[in-house]
């Protein structure tokens, strides 16, 4: 599994990266996890707010940060 | 109610008496704080509630469907207030409507108000000077959005943008956002981001309500008056503007501070001008546009909010 976090490093893209990392810990899942800070990459997933969290090349969340628990069930239903 | 609570809390349980100074600053403090954290309950819920219904995906498609018919400035302005902002969104947002077919101007006239009416701002502007000052604040902030917006859209302006940002505006507009999400949690997400960011926010405003405590019970009345009143007041417009820029991170500290500043004698239309200064002219929003676009447009854009939020500051002194 591949997640990506898009943002350009702002507090928020801060913590969902935390908290994505909290998710896969509590669910004993493993993923390569990366961040995108380049524009160009990070608008290929259309999206127009940040943080983006993006789960095998799907952009699931955009322009909110989202709870350990709200990760853990998009992972789940992957 | 909140008032005869707050007295007796103050007077009865604590036991002051009700001419110390320190007894009104303590009255001033706990009075504003419950009230600003109702206020903030209430619009961030109401806020987050509206912006259920126009997420910024579903605004994109609207004002570029082209149905708005001349009206896409109003419109973009007005969604650009419900939305909530992040100055780091700026850019994707910028880029994102580009390839949705927006033009700049209508862009702008979003960038504008999305920053200058917010949940916050709206919910500590009702604490501070009521429904009426609200209203006008908002009201100003919408239409500042949508003719400075259209003023700008009179020129071409994508000559200006830098040239990565030309070629991604080229690419058409996906809708990729798979809706993961019931209504059900989004409802349930409401309530969860209406308490994160009364959460971010509570030290500044606490720090700001007991700035502006202080101020009411060490400051005399008209204290300001002797400064700002007939000739000095001219100057005070663009020079509160002046200092509101460099202190965007305080915004949520800055209302309830001015509250207590008009109470001694700094008017109301120098005051709003210096809030909307604090929150519509953003330094970390100008570093994050600085790389989409080139200086000459930036200089345009804040210099046309700035010297717009000065001429209101004159306006709002003249009418109260």
């Amino acid at each position: 599994m591949n997640i990506k976090i898009l943002g350009p490093g702002c507090s928020n893209c801060r913590v969902l990266f935390q908290n994505t990392q909290e998710a896969l810990k509590s669910l004993e899942m493993s993923a390569d996890l990366e961040k995108v800070e380049d524009y160009a990459q990070m608008m290929s997933y259309g999206i127009l707010g940040t943080p983006g969290l993006v789960i095998d090349e799907v952009l699931v969340s955009s322009g909110r940060v989202n709870t350990v628990k709200e990760i853990s069930d998009l992972l789940q239903k992957k | 109610m909140l008032e005869q609570l707050t007295d007796w809390l103050v007077f009865n349980v604590f036991g002051f008496e009700a001419d110390l100074a320190f007894a009104g600053v303590l009255h001033f403090f706990i009075y504003e704080a419950v009230k600003i954290g109702l206020l903030l309950l209430l619009v961030t819920h109401l806020m987050g509630a509206i912006n259920l219904f126009f997420p910024i995906e579903k605004v994109r498609k609207l004002i570029s469907s082209g149905k708005l018919r001349g009206f896409e400035y109003p419109a973009a302005s007005l969604f650009g207030a419900v939305t909530p902002f992040c100055s780091c969104s700026s850019i994707p947002l910028f880029i994102g409507f580009l390839q949705g077919g927006i033009p700049i101007g209508v862009t702008f006239s979003f960038l504008i108000t999305s920053p200058l009416v917010n949940e916050i701002a709206l919910a500590l502007f009702l604490a501070a000077f009521g429904v009426k000052v609200t209203l006008i604040y908002a009201f100003s902030g919408i239409l500042l959005g949508t003719v400075l917006g259209w003023t700008l859209g009179r020129f071409d302006l994508e000559r200006h943008l830098e040239s990565w940002v030309r070629d991604l505006a080229k690419n058409k507009a996906s809708d990729s956002l798979q809706s993961a999400m019931s209504m059900r949690d989004r409802v349930l997400h409401v309530s969860r981001d209406a308490m994160s960011i009364i959460k971010t926010i509570a030290p500044y405003v606490l720090a700001g309500v007991a700035i502006g405590a202080a101020i009411h019970g060490y400051v005399p009345t008209g204290y300001f008056e002797a400064y700002m009143g007939e000739g000095a007041g001219i100057w005070s417009v663009p020079l509160s503007v002046l200092i509101a820029v460099p202190m965007y991170a305080n915004a949520s500290a800055v209302i309830p501070i001015m509250q207590a500043l008009v109470v001694k004698g700094i008017p109301l239309g120098t005051a709003i001008a210096f809030m909307m200064a604090v929150v519509g002219l953003s330094l970390p929003e100008a570093l994050m546009l600085k790389k989409v676009m080139n200086v000459k447009l930036l200089s345009a854009y804040f210099g046309l909010v700035a010297g717009s939020i000065i001429i209101l500051g004159y306006l709002f002194n003249s009418i109260f």
